[in-house]
């Protein structure tokens, strides 16, 4: 459904992606890992065409997005940040993000799950981090897309509405969605997530099932595989600099131990 | 677009600020009346205030509409819109709640001290589509100042502020030097045309003539009077301020389409 050609983007000197090239086309949830400023957030916002990339091409659902916004009606997206305009009710910007798609949806079961329904009168200013993330989560699954993408998508939630998102997720991957998510909750990756895609410093490091990866960096479990999949590439950094730029990692780090 | 322009605009009358601009128009224009019953002074009164206020919090609210909402526009830019719209409606929708603020805290007063049966209507429109204009203006020009700076919140304010700060009392500085400099030239077609590239000052002058009180800017005046006296001359100068305000919508266009949020 979606892949990307060489996608390169560079904000003034700093590299963020580099020839990145990947594609989402299979059902189920992909979860899109890194350190910070590997250029998750960056690679989301390229596909949603909030960003501009330098080089490369992406294409949604057969056709290339540059100067295209229709597609992104195929898109669910979770921003990384919930901030909404203060002065409107949570009601009024349901039906605000409705009239906008100019489709109907039916949010019920969402205010429900969320535990909302308390809240619909309240102006958006008034909401703790949490609430407003649960706002956000209602609009970004309220359209029967195709795609999902969602940033961060446990950020303040609590442990109920952790594991009525766990549900939703799961029910979506069911009926045959395309998942991807980002996070740092590494039990959140273990537990939902079918594939990961490893970024670091701008370049896939990794792609693969969770077990694959907990298996090639040799942890006993995702956490402990991924921290050694940073320190390794630390140590590498420090003696080659410029081979760790052009090595896809594997042999670099095999005879490495664990931490 | 009319869409984004409707929330854009619920979103701001109901902000606290533009109400207190609304009274803050009410509340002069009122005292004003307690102060003179002619309407044709309280026009002159009003105008010096509204030709600088206007851009001053026109340019306040655009750069912190858009720096208030600036994760909002995220959203809306992940939605199935194009982004000319969403900036654009955006924008018409904070300079729209402007413009009424003002039309209805000047429009009032101006209504229950009986304006519509005067001789001076024409002077009070005159006026307040100049307001209009100016609030038009200088909110797209703040807006396009912090789309630019969007990152940079603080350069963004100053900039803007040091735009209005330019047009409302630099401009003027810089002109009347060079008239003073340069008086044993004839300057009034320099002066005519130097007063096209400052829409404060075309605004200031189109009001001025249409209140018949040109003579106070002397032998200028007349030229000025001669050339925008007519109602050819008072198109072109409106034409010039239409101008003025595609020049912003213009370059948010242009900046939209290629930037990265």
């Amino acid at each position: 459904m979606i892949s990307i050609n060489h996608l390169s983007k560079s904000f003034s000197k700093l590299d963020v992606l580099k020839d990145i090239s990947v594609d989402f086309t299979r059902p189920g949830i992909t979860a899109v890992l890194g350190p910070n400023g590997s250029g998750k957030t960056t690679l989301i916002k390229c596909l949603l065409g909030m960003v501009i990339p330098d080089q490369g091409e992406i294409q949604a659902f057969g056709q290339p997005v540059k100067g295209q916004w229709t597609y992104r009606s195929q898109i669910g997206y979770l921003p990384q940040i919930a901030r909404f305009p203060d002065n409107l009710r949570v009601k009024e910007l349901i039906a605000m993000i409705k009239d906008i798609r100019g489709t109907a949806a039916d949010e019920a079961p969402l205010i429900e799950a969320f535990g909302l329904e308390t809240y619909l009168d309240k102006k958006l200013g008034h909401l703790s981090g949490g609430t407003k993330q649960k706002v956000n989560l209602l609009l970004a699954l309220l359209y029967d897309t195709p795609v999902i993408i969602m940033d961060e998508p446990t950020a303040g939630l609590d442990p109920v509405a952790l594991i009525r998102l766990k549900d939703i997720i799961q029910q979506e991957k069911k009926r045959g969605k395309v998942i991807l998510i980002t996070t740092h909750i590494i039990s959140l990756v273990e537990e939902i997530a079918d594939e990961v895609v490893f970024l670091l410093e701008g370049r896939i490091h990794f792609r693969g099932t969770p077990e694959q990866l907990r298996m090639q960096y040799a942890g006993a479990n995702l956490e402990e595989a991924i921290a050694n999949l940073l320190l390794n590439e630390n140590q590498a950094a420090a003696v080659h600099p410029k081979l760790t730029q052009h090595h896809n990692g594997t042999v670099l780090h095999k005879n490495l131990k664990p931490c | 677009m009319l869409k984004i322009l409707k929330y854009s605009f619920y979103d701001m009358m109901r902000s606290r600020w533009i109400y207190l601009y609304f009274g803050f128009f009410f509340a002069f224009t009122l005292s004003l009346f307690l102060i003179s019953t002619d309407l044709s002074k309280v026009v002159v009164s009003l105008m010096n205030v509204i030709l600088i206020l206007c851009p001053l919090i026109a340019t306040m609210f655009g750069v912190m509409y858009y720096y208030n909402s600036r994760e909002f526009t995220e959203l809306l830019l992940a939605q199935p819109i194009a982004r000319r719209v969403i900036f654009l409606g955006q924008y018409i929708g904070l300079a729209l709640s402007l413009s009424l603020s003002l039309l209805a805290g000047v429009g009032i007063p101006f209504a229950l001290y009986g304006i519509f049966q005067s001789a001076d209507i024409w002077n009070f429109f005159s006026l307040l589509l100049n307001g209009v204009f100016l609030s038009f203006i200088f909110s797209g020009i703040a807006f396009w100042i912090a789309l630019k700076n969007d990152q940079q919140k603080i350069r963004g304010f100053g900039l803007a502020l040091a735009v209005w700060l330019f047009f409302a009392v630099i401009y003027d500085g810089i002109f009347l030097l060079l008239l003073l400099s340069f008086s044993d030239y004839p300057l009034e077609r320099f002066a005519l045309g130097a007063s096209m590239f400052n829409p404060i000052d075309l605004s200031r002058i189109t009001v001025l003539l249409q209140l018949d009180i040109s003579a106070l800017m002397g032998y200028t005046g007349a030229v000025f009077q001669q050339f925008l006296g007519n109602s050819t001359g008072m198109l072109f100068a409106f034409g010039v301020l239409t101008l003025w305000l595609l020049l912003p919508l213009w370059r948010i266009g242009r900046i939209a389409r290629v930037k990265d949020f």
